[in-house]
């Protein structure tokens, strides 16, 4: 009905003239769409309902769509383990220090290489992009950070060795080459601006973009590393949260430990729901904070791709 | 070099010292990349001496190609080359075309606030970690409590201890890879359709142009250059299948299949300290991978007109 009424206007009038096919593709693609959100999203959900509902329910299938005897048994018991708790800590300490020098060191390489008049250029950009495809590999790394540089087991190890990133080095100059005119130097070339303070002053402010992408990156990158932490570090007392996830997860380390004298069948049960519990509480900050920062995200493969 | 005699030595000092101030940027950043990655670099050449810590890596003494050998004869050679391939070609095969139809997909969408959750929801999974990512696989599939057997159970399909099958390794690595990354990968696809001009998509409709064939003929040539250099970028990493989700997603039942390079040499490495046996295996991986992309990119060059360098 609404149809007739509103004939004049374009977008019904362009509805009408659609062609049977293409309301038959229309059909499918928003049938596989919707499909494919409830994919995405059902096993977070499940994740989720499980970690607030009786064990005993979840292990005989009955929570599917809706969470079942609702308690939070599992959050109370996490509560009370110590070294979930210090990973968290250790976690946003290596990911704050680690982003902040990340930071600091690729966003000025980035904007230097931008600059058409750096004598070397080619070369200095050979340097920073050439261990995109070639690396010495994990054990020459082990040996020179071990026997030479005597950081294994350190803080340092954690947020240093590996914070010079090409990839963001690439994508950051990429921005400074498309987002400030030539003609701005120029200009503060004539007011005798050199060029820190002018990187300071005047790139700085104007790059909050890509400040934001990179940053959110290397957050998002320390946050779910764990692969550094299991290589060089040896102390449980330094262990990022996800190193602690992958004993609690992958090792069933609390299955075996924490509750002596139940059935077999018990621990499992107990176990499961405190492996749903921890994934929300280690995963929370990240998906909660993401649709809000998630255009930045978008912003940054897309400043990517203009050229890889 | 004439250009720079011709228009005097000096000038080109002048500029250096003009923009010292952009050499100090770079200061921290190469210090950091000479000690931590190229000097591994150099470090590889363990991979051609019995490394013994005490005596360094320059001290230690030279034996050719001990090591490679030794790799080569092993009956794990051909044993994770061939998982590492088939992983990796698998996932090739699979994670490459899926991003761009997901892409043309969202390209079709015109109800803005669905495409909108569309897309926020495709791409969260890429912000789950590996750990919880792997965690999650391995508590999904349990026969005894998992959530995906019992949503089969309903439909009446049998399911077996699937992570305790060699043969289903591979399947079970590349379909949650798809779960995990297939909206995320769409976005550089997504940005390249975005600038369509749309004149062309007017004009196709004059023409008489369905969907599908607009789809066909603006769409997907759009694309080719970013597919391009995304394959290329993807055949240079072909053995380099990322250690940390087979890692974790090993077990002592499903090891024959998914024993990989990487996880080899993690293993004979640090677990064994083997240093140079392991330093040789890893070299030998970054050499093939790096000659397969200079191939790939050598190829591309010569076909079409898109490379990386």
């Amino acid at each position: 009905m609404s149809q007739i009424a509103g004939k004049n206007h374009p977008a019904v009038r362009n509805h009408i003239r659609k062609s049977r096919a293409d309301k038959t593709f229309d059909w499918i693609i928003y049938t596989i769409a919707v499909l494919m959100t409830l994919l995405a999203l059902y096993p977070m959900y499940f994740i989720v309902i499980a970690s607030i509902s009786d064990p005993n329910q979840v292990a005989q299938g009955n929570v599917l769509l809706w969470p079942k005897g609702l308690s939070l048994d599992g959050y109370k018991h996490l509560f009370s383990m110590g070294n979930l708790w210090t990973g968290y800590l250790n976690t946003v300490l290596y990911s704050l220090v680690g982003t902040l020098i990340m930071l600091v060191v690729n966003i000025p390489v980035a904007y230097a290489l931008s600059r058409r008049d750096l004598v070397g250029r080619g070369l200095f950009t050979f340097f920073f992009i050439f261990p995109m495809f070639f690396g010495g590999g994990l054990i020459p790394t082990f040996i020179i950070l071990n026997n030479t540089f005597h950081m294994v087991d350190t803080f340092l190890v954690m947020v240093l060795p590996f914070s010079v990133i090409s990839y963001y080095i690439v994508v950051s100059r990429t921005f400074f080459q498309t987002s400030l005119p030539a003609e701005l130097w120029d200009a503060a070339q004539i007011d005798g601006c050199g060029n820190l303070r002018y990187f300071f002053t005047v790139v700085l402010p104007l790059s909050k973009a890509i400040l934001a992408v990179i940053a959110l990156w290397a957050a998002v990158g320390h946050w779910n590393s764990y692969f550094n932490a299991m290589i060089y570090l040896r102390t449980p007392s330094k262990y990022p949260l996800q190193l602690v996830m992958r004993n609690i997860l992958i090792n069933n380390e609390m299955a075996a430990s924490a509750m002596t004298g139940s059935a077999a069948a018990d621990i499992n049960r107990k176990a499961n729901l405190i492996k749903y519990c921890a994934i929300v509480v280690s995963s929370l900050p990240i998906m909660t904070m993401y649709p809000f920062v998630q255009k930045y995200f978008n912003q940054g493969v897309m400043i990517g791709a203009l050229k890889g | 070099m004439q250009h720079a005699r011709m228009t005097g030595g000096s000038s080109v000092w002048e500029r250096i010292r003009r923009n010292w101030g952009l050499y100090l940027l770079m200061v921290p950043a190469i210090a950091i990349f000479i000690c931590f990655t190229y000097m591994p670099m150099y470090g590889v050449i363990i991979a051609f001496k019995d490394f013994r810590p005490a005596q360094g890596i320059w001290g230690s003494r030279w034996v050719g190609l001990k090591y490679f050998e030794r790799y080569f004869d092993s009956y794990m050679f051909t044993n994770t080359i061939i998982n590492t391939l088939v992983i990796s070609l698998y996932t090739l095969v699979v994670t490459f075309p899926l991003p761009i139809l997901l892409a043309l997909m969202c390209n079709q969408m015109y109800a803005k606030r669905f495409k909108k959750v569309f897309q926020v929801s495709t791409y969260l999974p890429h912000f789950i970690s590996t750990v919880v990512m792997c965690g999650m696989i391995i508590m999904f599939l349990s026969p005894s409590s998992g959530v995906i057997p019992r949503i089969l159970g309903i439909a009446g399909i049998k399911m077996g201890d699937l992570m305790g099958n060699a043969n289903a390794f591979s399947s079970i690595y590349v379909w949650s890879e798809v779960w995990q990354h297939v909206g995320w990968d769409s976005i550089m696809y997504i940005a390249a359709l975005s600038s369509v001009d749309p004149q062309l998509y007017e004009a196709a409709e004059v023409d008489g142009a369905n969907k599908w064939q607009k789809i066909l003929a603006i769409d997907i040539p759009m694309l080719v250059p970013t597919m391009v250099t995304l394959f290329i970028l993807r055949c240079g990493s072909l053995l380099g299948v990322g250690f940390e989700k087979v890692y974790l997603l090993q077990n002592d039942l499903n090891i024959a299949k998914s024993e990989i390079i990487s996880t080899y040499l993690y293993k004979m490495g640090l677990k064994s300290n083997q240093y140079s046996y392991s330093a040789a295996i890893g070299l030998f991986n970054n050499v093939v991978n790096f000659v397969i992309l200079i191939l790939v990119n050598q190829i591309s060059k010569s076909i079409g007109d898109t490379s990386l360098f």
